[in-house]
């Protein structure tokens, strides 16, 4: 069997180095310490000096705690009997189900050859329609919801789980408030969409070496569903406290830092993770959404940057309400030229009357004089954030795009618009009244 | 077989301490044992008789003592017919054979030939018994798609050598002998279809170099025109996250004027591969009337695949571009994003403890991207012909801040830079190269004074613009209003490109030229207004008209004719002439 080890000689951070021969890199042990038992993976190999990191902490580890080595990475159960369960960043039940064993994978596997994907085609409906209408989300599409503390991003995600029709919901909580999970947990089973769930939640009050872990262990079972041909949602919140778990370790670990204190390699990490999205050439597909808060709401701030440059867009949640600017799908050209013809006039057309919008309230701001078209820009755009913008609005991309050509209508004339004359002939509302005519007959 | 064998002493990451008894060279390959897998890896340093390599896998279950097996040999490419169309790792691994051999995923270990070994090709002779020959000379040739495909003497062949025999014409495979030659010494050796080429080494067997001069036309107007490419030179596309980098290259992949392009994607991401690779079968080439994967290759080691054979894909890819070029060819290589390969560098020499230099990139950063962009180049054969291979690579500054390392170290070599700005792709003023900041060192092929009259006009444009902001419309006067209308339309109809409309996405140079000179025209026409409105009003309608013109097809420049949309052209013309007509002012 696996021999024991006694002789640990470092104890630093979470992580703990002990002699020992014969261990692979990456190995998973367990740490026996007075405090209980914890899992702890090798992180380094030096000789027979061999650095763990513990996901208990090392809090209490004591030089003689025993370390038994157990011959296989890091490993996840997989099977159906996951589906309306929770589970620890360490696969360790958080519900009070039985613990599961069968079929054991390992997780952070490699990536998928790109010669297996396909281009992805499907949309993803949400019934919100910044996302629906501006920022189509797509099936197999990775993307994060830039915040800050106290935004609803997890009300967000949460409702767009229910609205996917997706067949497996994923969700890696990682530094999570209590509160939070709880309101997931019960979100979803009041919606009925918990047996087609699985959590792997790190709480704020866990330890960090477990936050590490869920995305890994979130996304090797999304992978295994998608295999079997399901759709899958995997939610991530929040990637910064993943990502400032793995600075944690590095620090202990003395790598050099590159960027405000993190290491070196926070890109190929982050993207080692988001690049699990795929749409296979036979089998599902996993979609990725995942929450990144970004501290000092700086968007250069190393996390939100590096995730930036990994994923296909973003969408910027800011005073409650998805910004149409920054925000960004960048995969929505290969499906909203095929919901409806007017899908993209209507996006185009709405986003530039809206950044005009934009400018004459600076006008406004700066007291400069405003003309009649000014005044139309500042009709527009108060109904625009009211009817499309705001959260609370839950309607199908074809409604909203309808109430983007009743808003228009009711705000300007066709020539205004800059829409070709085709598509004001074939969906222009006959019966509009701008405020013009209006005030015209009422003359 | 290998007899030098070492042990595994440390692993860190991907970074494996091996002890060795026999001699080691610096870059050579081993394998680190792993059961009955092998993973690729390459000598970084050694000290003592201890080596640091970097393993090209994840190197999970590696153990202290496991043996690593040194080849002697430095990382090779494989070069010969069958490259072009392929779809590579940055190992050269052919990516379609390891999916089926290997399924769904990349499997560490597993290695395949980059070349097909069992395809035949048709040989025809050009050399004869008895004639002297060097490195790089033509032996014979095969023809692999639209090219004839050189078969050269060995690059790594000394001096001089006599042809001693050369195969008949007919069918061979890559690894079949096809020529022996015999060297000043009087060795004999054997010349195959395929030979060995380690990537970190230029290629130079041919003439001489020659300057850059001649424009390398991408059909993105604000290259071409503005900031021009030459032929066998370098630039480079620094721009925050999804300021349009990859679309760019995209764009120039498809409709650059070149014979040979290879895209590096180096470190991004897989789905933007799975574009290009799918759909570039599916598009033809109007140059040559074939799909444009016949003149594409790419390499492609994108963000989750390990980290070390990102380091090695942009060698692969311009050693493989060195290799076009020997055969006469105008080769574009494509690289996206060369920040990650520096970070690549940067997380080695992390682990390799090196004395870090600014936001810890190593101290020889600089010299590496150097030596990188140097290996771009025009070239003059010895036969007298001439090829070419011109490199541009995106950069990913952190934080959209030009201010960093990577940004500045490739601003030193290059010979033009498009900076690509956040506020122009907000704006979405695509393609988001920023008129004012962008330089280009080569020659454009419109006139230089045109040039500098249209860069005038957007410089004002701009100028006026940002005054506007501080003291309203209303504190401008109306000539200053006009000169801001004229660099706003001058960038919505030229600087600014559809890449998604069919004609407008490439402007061949000859419709460049016509357009420009006119538009610069309009530009030095004096203008007379009523008012701000009135003015208004005509660049409004001026800009859509021209915007429309850019969307017909220019008589005689498409490959096919189309009579009703080149009339369109026609008509808008006269159209835009018309209203320029209207509001000139001849006082
Ligand atoms: N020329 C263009 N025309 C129209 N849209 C464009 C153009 N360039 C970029 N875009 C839009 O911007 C998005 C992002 O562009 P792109 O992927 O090229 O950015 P990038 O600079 O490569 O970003 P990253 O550094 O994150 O890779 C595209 O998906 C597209 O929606
Ligand atoms: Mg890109």
């Amino acid at each position: 069997m696996h021999k024991i080890y006694h002789r640990i000689d470092k104890i630093a951070g979470n992580v703990i180095t002990v002699e020992a021969t014969n261990v692979s890199y990456r190995e998973l042990a367990q740490v026996t310490s007075r405090q209980g038992t914890s899992l702890a993976q090798v992180i380094r190999l030096d000789g027979d000096h061999v650095s763990l990191q513990v996901f208990a902490g090392s809090r209490g580890i004591a030089t003689d705690a025993q370390v038994r080595f157990l011959g296989h990475p890091m490993q996840t159960a997989f099977s159906e009997a996951l589906l309306g369960r929770v589970f620890t960043g360490s696969g360790t039940p958080r519900d009070k189900g039985p613990p599961i064993a069968e079929n054991m994978i390992n997780i952070g596997g490699p990536s998928v050859n790109p010669a297996k994907r396909i281009i992805p085609r499907r949309m993803v409906r949400t019934g919100i329609p910044m996302i629906d209408v501006f920022n189509t989300l797509v099936e197999s599409q990775k993307l994060p919801v830039f915040s800050v503390a106290g935004e609803p991003y997890n009300p967000l995600l949460a409702r767009i789980a229910l609205q996917a029709e997706v067949d497996v919901i994923v969700l890696g909580g990682m530094g999570l408030k209590h509160d939070d999970y709880l309101f997931f947990r019960d979100y979803l089973e009041e919606h009925g969409a918990l047996a087609r769930a699985v959590m792997f939640v790190h709480t704020a009050a866990d330890p960090t070496v477990e936050c590490l872990m869920v995305p890994d262990i979130s996304l090797a079972v999304a992978e295994q569903f998608a295999l079997q041909n399901k759709r899958v949602l995997v939610l991530l919140t929040d990637m910064t406290n993943f990502a400032d778990s793995l600075k944690e370790i590095a620090i202990t670990m003395e790598q050099i830092p590159s960027n405000r204190g993190y290491p070196g390699d926070l890109y190929s990490q982050l993207a080692a993770r988001y690049e699990k999205a795929v749409d296979f050439d036979t089998a599902g597909s996993i979609t990725v959404l995942a929450v990144t808060t970004m501290p000092g709401d700086d968007v250069t701030h190393p996390v939100p940057d590096n995730t930036g440059y990994i994923t296909e867009g973003q969408f910027y949640l800011r005073n409650g309400r998805i910004e149409p600017f920054g925000s960004l799908s960048r995969l929505k050209q290969l499906v909203n030229n095929k919901t409806r013809e007017d899908h993209r006039t209507i996006m185009n057309t709405m986003i530039q009357l809206y950044a005009g919008y934009k400018e004459t309230l600076e006008k406004q701001a700066m007291g400069f004089r405003m003309s009649n078209w000014d005044r139309k820009l500042l009709k527009y755009g108060e109904r625009f954030e009211k009817e499309l913008m705001d959260l609370t609005v839950n309607i199908p991309l074809e409604e909203a795009l309808d109430l983007g050509w009743r808003i228009l209508a009711d705000c300007f004339e066709p020539a205004e618009t800059g829409i070709p004359s085709k598509f004001i002939e074939k969906f222009w509302p006959k019966t509009a009244k701008t405020q013009e005519a209006v005030e015209a007959a009422t003359k | 077989m290998s007899e030098n064998i070492g042990k595994i002493v440390g692993v860190n990451g991907n970074l494996l301490t091996v002890e060795f008894n026999q001699p080691v060279t610096q870059n050579e390959v081993g394998f680190a044992a792993l059961g009955d897998l092998k993973l690729k890896s390459e000598v970084i340093r050694i000290r003592g008789r201890r080596a640091e390599l970097q393993v090209f896998e994840d190197t999970t279950g590696l153990k202290v003592g496991d043996p690593v097996e040194f080849t002697g040999d430095l990382l090779a490419v494989e070069l010969g017919p069958g490259l072009l169309t392929q779809i590579y790792d940055g190992l050269q691994n052919p990516l379609p054979a390891l999916a089926e051999k290997c399924g769904f995923f990349l499997q560490r270990g597993a290695y395949l030939q980059s070349l097909d070994r069992q395809r035949k090709w048709a040989f025809t002779p050009s050399a004869k018994k008895g004639d002297t020959v060097q490195a790089g000379d033509k032996l014979g040739s095969v023809p692999e798609g639209i090219f004839e495909h050189r078969i050269m003497v060995p690059f790594g062949v000394r001096g001089k050598c006599t042809v001693e025999d050369v195969a008949a014409q007919g069918e061979y495979r890559v690894e079949d002998v096809v020529a022996k030659i015999r060297n000043e010494r009087g060795d004999v050796l054997e010349v195959r279809m395929m030979q060995r080429w380690p990537v970190k080494f230029p290629i130079r067997a041919y003439g001489e170099r020659l300057r850059p001069v001649e424009p390398l036309i991408t059909k993105v107007r604000i290259v071409d025109t503005f900031f021009p490419v030459a032929r066998g030179g370098t630039y480079c596309i620094p721009g925050p996250f999804g300021a349009g980098k990859t679309v760019l290259q995209q764009i120039t992949s498809r409709y650059a004027d070149v014979d040979v392009v290879i895209i590096a994607a180096c470190g991004e991401r897989a789905g933007e591969v799975v574009e290009t690779l799918r759909e570039f079968p599916e598009l033809t080439d109007p140059r040559t009337g074939k799909s444009l994967m016949e003149r594409t290759l790419i390499i492609c080691n994108t963000s989750s695949m390990p980290v070390a054979a990102r380091e090695a894909s942009v060698y692969t890819a311009v050693t493989i571009a060195e290799y076009y070029r020997q055969m006469g060819l105008h080769v574009l290589l494509l690289a996206d994003s060369t920040s990650r390969w520096a970070q690549a560098l940067r997380e080695v020499s992390g682990r390799l403890e090196e004395i870090p230099g600014e936001e810890a990139f190593p101290a020889y950063l600089e010299s590496v991207i150097a030596a990188f962009y140097e290996r771009g180049g025009l070239v003059k054969l010895r036969d007298g012909g001439v090829g070419s291979v011109t490199i541009g690579g995106t950069v990913s500054p952190a934080g959209g801040n030009f201010e960093e390392p990577v940004t500045q170290s490739t601003l030193k070599v290059v010979g033009a830079f498009h900076g690509l700005s956040r506020e122009r792709s907000d704006a979405r003023r695509y393609p988001a190269i920023h008129p004012l900041e962008s330089w280009s060192k080569y020659p454009s092929f419109v006139s230089d004074e045109d040039v500098r009259e249209a860069r005038h006009v957007l410089r004002q444009g701009n100028e006026v613009g940002q005054m506007m902001k501080v003291v309203g419309e209303e504190g401008t006067s109306l000539d200053d209003f006009v000169v801001y209308l004229k660099g706003e339309y001058v960038d919505a109809v030229y600087l600014q490109q559809d890449a998604y409309h069919a004609v407008d996405a490439a402007t061949s140079s000859a419709r460049q030229q016509y357009v420009f000179e006119r538009l610069v025209k309009i530009l030095r026409t004096k203008m007379a207004f009523d008012d701000k409105d009135g003015a208004r009003k005509f660049f409004q309608q001026l800009t859509q008209t021209t915007k429309d013109w850019n969307r017909a097809p220019m008589p005689g420049d498409g490959k096919q004719a189309d009579p009703e949309g080149e009339k369109q052209f026609k008509d808008l013309e006269a159209r835009i002439e018309k209203m320029i007509e209207e509001v000139a002012d001849y006082a």
